[in-house]
């Protein structure tokens, strides 16, 4: 997280907001907190999922991050540094590096991501991960939006996990290994800022939830989350 | 200090978000601490701005602290005054503007809608030798009026024009009108945000619908399934919604930020023109807004259109009239009655309005009339001929040969200059027409369509630097829209002007045909925020050139869902509307959403002249350079 921190502040310093006149294409900068929330579990969880662009409207860098800590400590983190590029009207490829860490373990990945907005309004994130030695994993994430407001807005999304091969250190089977799914009511205070109360359903599925199970671990569970939304 | 705060008027508009802001009342350049000149300014401009008549003028571009709001802000502005003082001169004249910048930045100023040396023009880089007036230097323009009407002048550096730097200029005739007036009064309008427009640029490019509140909801879906069915409200919204558009996406800033000034009055102040009761009162509209369009009325009172972009047109009686931004319109009225008249002027969104007085008497005050409804794009205004359902047909319009097309083309172009289609299922009718007898209807068009005019026959082509992640639109079938009031207002029961109610005073100086026809499609991709001319933005595109003498005709398709006033430099645009002989005179044209639009130039101005959108969030990517050899 501090690294992060570190990096952000630094690409923070290039940007120049109060561009020349007639620049139609300047520089910007976009930090977006799009979880950072609690639940009612029991280890004191705390969440957070954001992301940062810098670029212009075609070629973007961005950092993406998400983690989980219980009882103040990270239980796991991922952070990736991606090049981003407009190829359709709605849609971004996405390249880069990513390094996670659970169980105390790190991890480092290649990137292949598309990222954008489907027909209906999906807001799609998917990528393929390819580590060492042969292990490839593929994330898929939806999101939509239901305008009930102009002002509250109720946002299912979920997230799908699939790993190529088993790594026990890491409590991993091979195969589908888990599937989230969220769903979040959000008041937007102003468009930059939103408070928001949620359900999310976490399941371990194949040799991911017989792990858990050999372990002592839940295959599944519920939980009410509460949070902030917040970008500028 | 006189100023006094009073609350915001509630008054009973449909803002979900919330009200657009009214401001405070006395609106208008104030003043920090002892700066009594200015107070007393302020409280003069209570009548607009003040007026500089002659043929040499001291302006000074400069910042200074406004409340249009009810909080403070900083404002760039010409000798103080927002708008900028109206310059009064008589056409014949040779005049001479000493312009001192005193900003830390940048500045200039172009004479929107004058016919004068490209030198003088004041577009930083593009007019000849002129860079901009470098901050704490003077630059004089010298030129001479050759015209007479109604103009404005303005700021072509940075965002200083949605900042304030924008005033009217009015050129009295050397030749007596055609008309009569006894009141001469400028209304100004325009718009005002407290926060920093490069902030505002910077918003739409992160988040496109940032100042839209009027999206659909799952209410409406709701309601809207209750009343039409679940297959016909899928119908209806699945095409927006495959193609990640909203159907309310009218204007990209509203009045959520936008506080709308008329003569700089914010609506809780007003702006108050008095007359007495028999007298006719010439009002010249100037549309100075950043982004924003208005619709104009006057209720209880008839007005009689004399004069567009500065130039005469024959008398058109209207209740109603659109103005995008950049354009102006003279109207005539005569108020016979002893009573109050609101000037009111909505934004074409409907999130907010500028309004005025025209009262015999200060004291006597006018019913604001309530906002019409917001309005809805439909299918048209993506460029489609017909509903988004009828699939078959827009097939065999694509399978249709090249011979085949052109004839339907012109065909559309003559039907819409004499019997424009009036909504979605008559545009439907006329294709299925044009497929089915095509020959009978060409043969009868077929001596007028492309000829000056009567705009083009040319099929549509998009090119190749259309396709690709910056453009998320083109238009299938792009219509002439000139007989059509413009989206929100068909069918209000009020005579709207259209472009095809212009009409030259005086007969076409120009008669020749166009000598060839230069198609520019506006094109951008909204969700990420960028715009272009034919998929080119300004910063990689060649000039556009121009044969010094030569009668071109220039097509703009729009391949976006919003209106978009084109405005070329130093030569008339001739609109096409359907009368070869008494072609009207534009400096700025408005591109209908999905549709397009024909004018004719006469390049009689060498050198190099800007061309752009007159939106100023589209202009940096949505601009040409016109040189003229």
């Amino acid at each position: 997280m501090k690294k992060l921190i570190v990096i952000s502040a630094f690409l923070l310093s290039l940007t120049n907001q109060s561009f020349a006149a007639m620049e139609d294409d300047p520089v910007l900068t976009k930090f977006m907190l799009n979880e950072f929330e609690t639940s009612d579990e029991a280890e004191n969880p705390f969440t957070w999922n954001a992301q940062l662009w810098i670029g212009k409207d075609l070629n973007k860098f961005w950092i993406k991050t998400e983690g989980e800590q219980e009882d103040g400590r990270t239980e796991e983190s991922e952070v990736q540094l991606l090049y981003s590029k407009a190829i359709a009207p709605y849609w971004d490829i996405q390249m880069g590096v990513r390094r996670d860490n659970r169980n105390d373990i790190d991890r480092d990945w290649l990137v292949i991501g598309y990222e954008g907005l489907a027909p209906y309004f999906f807001e799609i994130d998917t990528a393929l991960f390819l580590g060492k030695s042969g292990q490839a994993a593929l994330r898929l994430e939806a999101e939509y939006e239901l305008i009930l407001t102009q002002k509250l807005v109720l946002s299912p999304e979920v997230e799908v996990n699939i790993y190529a091969e088993e790594d026990s250190e890491r409590s991993t089977g091979a195969g589908l290994s888990n599937i989230e799914a969220g769903v979040r009511l959000r008041y937007e205070i102003r468009r930059e800022f939103a408070p928001y109360i949620g359900v999310t359903w976490n399941s371990l599925y194949g040799d991911t939830a017989d792990i858990a199970k050999t372990s002592g671990d839940e295959a599944s569970n519920t939980s009410v989350v509460i949070g902030i939304r917040a970008w500028f | 200090m006189s100023q006094k705060l009073i609350k915001f008027e509630d008054k009973t508009v449909n803002q979900p978000r919330r009200r657009f802001v009214q401001g405070v009342a006395m609106g208008s350049v104030a003043l920090g601490m002892g700066m009594i000149p200015e107070v007393l300014l302020a409280n003069s401009m209570k009548n607009g701005p003040q007026t500089l008549s002659g043929n040499e003028f001291d302006l000074k571009i400069g910042q200074q602290t406004v409340n249009l709001t009810g909080s403070n802000s900083i404002a760039t502005t010409v000798n103080g005054s927002l708008p900028a003082p109206v310059l009064r001169w008589k056409e014949g004249d040779d005049i001479t503007l000493r312009v001192n910048n005193t900003l830390s930045e940048d500045s200039s100023i172009h004479w929107h809608g004058l016919i004068l040396p490209a030198a003088m023009d004041g577009v930083p880089n593009i007019s000849e030798g002129f860079t901009g007036i470098k901050p704490g230097e003077t630059f004089t323009y010298n030129f001479p009026a050759i015209q007479s009407g109604t103009y404005w002048y303005h700021s072509h550096s940075g965002f200083q024009e949605q900042t304030g730097i924008y005033g009217a200029i009015v050129i009295d005739p050397k030749e007596p009108e055609p008309f009569e007036y006894d009141q001469d009064y400028v209304v100004m309008l325009s718009d005002w945000s407290d926060e920093n427009p490069s902030n505002v640029y910077a918003k739409l490019k992160k988040m496109s619908h940032y100042y839209n509140f009027r999206e659909r909801t799952a209410g409406d879906v709701y309601s809207d399934i209750k009343k039409d069915g679940l297959s016909k409200t899928w119908d209806k919204r699945s095409m927006w919604n495959r193609m990640r558009m909203s159907d309310t996406d009218i204007s990209d800033v509203t009045g959520y930020t936008y506080t709308f000034l008329m003569n700089g009055q914010n609506p809780a102040t007003g702006w108050t023109g008095l007359f007495k009761p028999g007298e006719k009162i010439r009002l010249r509209f100037i549309n100075a807004a950043a982004m924003t369009f208005f619709d104009v009325r006057i209720p209880g009172l008839k007005m009689t259109v004399v004069a567009a972009d500065g130039q005469l047109v024959k008398p058109v009686s209207i209740d109603e009239f659109r103005i995008g931004v950049a354009e102006t319109y003279d109207v005539i009225v005569e108020p016979e009655d002893n009573k109050a008249y609101s000037v009111f002027a909505q934004a074409i969104d409907r999130t907010g309005y500028a309004r005025g007085t025209l009262t015999p008497d200060p004291e006597m005050k006018a019913i604001i009339p309530a906002m019409d409804p917001a309005p809805f794009l439909v299918h048209r205004d993506m460029g489609m001929n017909m509903s988004g359902m009828n699939h078959s047909g827009h097939d065999m319009n694509e399978k249709k040969n090249s011979t085949k097309r052109d004839m339907s083309a012109m065909d559309h172009s003559q039907h819409n200059m004499k019997r424009p289609p009036k909504g979605d299922m008559k545009g439907m009718d006329h294709s299925g027409h044009n497929m089915s007898s095509g020959m009978k209807h060409s043969e009868h068009v077929v001596d007028t369509s492309g000829k000056a005019g009567y705009g083009s026959a040319r099929k549509i082509k998009h090119a190749e630097t259309e396709f690709g992640p910056h453009v998320d639109m083109r238009s299938e079938s792009p219509q002439y829209r000139l007989n059509e009031p413009g989206i929100g207002l068909e069918n209000n029961g009020r005579k709207v002007l259209t472009y095809s109610d212009l009409k030259n005073y005086y007969p076409t100086p120009d008669k020749r045909e166009p000598s060839r026809e230069i198609d520019l499609h506006l094109t951008g991709n909204m969700s990420r925020y960028m715009w272009s001319i034919n998929g080119v933005k300004f910063a990689d595109a060649d000039p556009i050139q121009l044969k010094y003498g030569e009668r071109v005709r220039f097509n703009l398709v729009n391949d976006t869902m919003m209106n978009h006033p084109v405005h070329l430099h130093g030569m008339w645009s001739d609109l096409e509307t359907g009368d070869p002989d008494f072609i009207p005179r534009k400096h700025t044209i408005i591109v209908p959403p999905g549709g397009k639009v024909s004018y004719l130039v006469t390049a009689d101005a060498k050198g190099g002249w800007a061309y752009h959108c007159h939106l100023l969030y589209h202009m940096m990517g949505m601009f040409r350079k016109v040189e003229v050899v």
